[in-house]
């Protein structure tokens, strides 16, 4: 994944993070206090391999998250990861799934343009004959309310976690 | 032997009559008796299928996952730029202007379609709404929800799209659009059953050439509402009912 560029974002007024992933590279990524609201009735709906690489892209993820399908096609799901996120719900993502079990929770997505979008996001794993051959996600429309439940916890996660150096 | 043929029972009623055409049509092609059996209600249905007696099937997608997971169907095709997507619907006059705007206890008028009742509370979760916290009024069929809202005792209703575009004018007029889904992967899909399975791929490709089947094929894929179908291999079933997965509880 590329670093982000300020040339790519809605606005001047940025913070700048590094992000480092769990498949062990870092990125450098831009964000914005821009909030882009969720459109009513659309899904955002996408495919990964088993390294959670995107295979499949719907309109309304690329109309989202303000990439090309092109651009998304190929690369890390973790390229929407906000640095508000704590990195214990992506983990908890992964554990999930592995367990063969749904995962769904509230998320705060990175667009390419700095700005953010929450979702309520649920994976299941795709099995085939037996196998794990990859995982499809739904993201819907949240609740404000949950939503704004998230915001303190999340921050409070995200504290711990720079606070023990995770 | 002779094979049965069912579709799911939210098919239009206006195309009854075309379902026992196409079934016509298709015993000529095939050579093979096939009986058609319409259920009135998803139960009856569901039991018919878990009895071993149906052979074919127009699934709707929720159903369509069972039968694949579990019956050992697999898919055919599926109707060509048809999908299954839901409008909500309040009265013409409602103050409702928006999904936020509906609170606990709302009286949602439904039909026992199964993937647009998910689908539909899926569209509700924005207000915090829950089967929980709503209260359902059954309707046999859309005419009924649209009736329910327009006599004032339901506060939304859920409607298969298609359904709703199919009312009348003068119904219509009374109702006003809260939402419409637009997920473009969920769909009706025809399906065969392990009784049927040699049969599938001449079905398919019978059902693909219906189109250009002079001078039978147009009217009969007309009378069932459809311009033509399209394949729908193992892989896109499998993706619409990992989908259908990640939307249930």
């Amino acid at each position: 994944m590329d670093d982000m560029h300020p040339s790519q974002l809605a606005g001047t007024d940025y913070r700048e993070y590094t992000l480092t992933y769990f498949e062990g590279f870092s990125r450098r990524v831009l964000v914005l206090d821009i909030e882009k609201s969720y459109p009513d009735g659309k899904l955002i709906v996408s495919r990964t391999d088993t390294k959670g690489i995107i295979t499949h892209a719907n309109q309304a993820f690329v109309e989202m998250s303000g990439y090309s399908e092109a651009e998304l096609i190929g690369q890390p799901h973790s390229i929407l990861r906000h640095p508000d996120m704590p990195a214990i719900a992506f983990k908890d993502v992964w554990d999930t799934l592995a367990q063969g079990k749904k995962w769904k929770g509230y998320v705060k997505n990175l667009r390419k343009d700095g700005a953010y979008y929450w979702v309520f996001a649920s994976a299941v794993p795709n099995v085939r004959n037996g196998v794990v051959e990859g995982y499809t996600s739904v993201r819907r429309k949240p609740s404000r309310k949950r939503v704004n439940e998230c915001v303190p916890l999340y921050a409070e996660l995200r504290a711990k976690e720079t606070g023990h150096g995770l | 032997m002779v094979y049965n043929l069912t579709v799911s029972p939210d098919f239009s009623p206006e195309h009854i009559a075309g379902w026992y055409v196409f079934n016509t049509w298709l015993q000529r092609k095939l050579g093979y008796r096939i009986h058609v059996d319409l259920y009135d209600d998803f139960e009856t249905q569901r039991q018919a299928i878990a009895d071993g007696k149906i052979d074919i099937v127009f699934a709707n997608p929720f159903d369509a996952a069972m039968l694949v997971r579990d019956k050992g169907f697999t898919a055919v095709a599926t109707a060509e730029g048809q999908r299954d997507e839901v409008v909500i619907a309040v009265a013409a006059d409602s103050p409702v202007r928006r999904v936020e705007d509906l609170q606990p206890g709302v009286r949602i008028a439904k039909t026992q379609d199964p993937d647009i009742n998910l689908i539909g509370m899926i569209l509700l979760e924005p207000a915090d709404l829950s089967l929980e916290n709503t209260v359902a009024q059954a309707a046999s069929t859309y005419v009924l929800v649209a009736k329910h809202l327009i006599q004032g005792r339901a506060d939304i209703g859920f409607f298969l799209k298609e359904a709703f575009y199919d009312l009348s004018q003068v119904i219509r007029k009374n109702l006003r659009v809260l939402v419409t889904s637009e997920i473009h992967v969920v769909r009706h899909a025809l399906l065969v059953g392990p009784r049927f399975a040699e049969h599938g791929e001449s079905l398919r490709r019978l059902l693909l050439g219906m189109p250009g089947d002079l001078p039978q094929g147009p009217g009969v894929l007309e009378s069932l509402g459809f311009s033509g179908w399209e394949s729908l291999g193992e892989e896109d079933t499998q993706f619409m009912i990992d989908l259908m997965d990640t939307l249930q509880e």
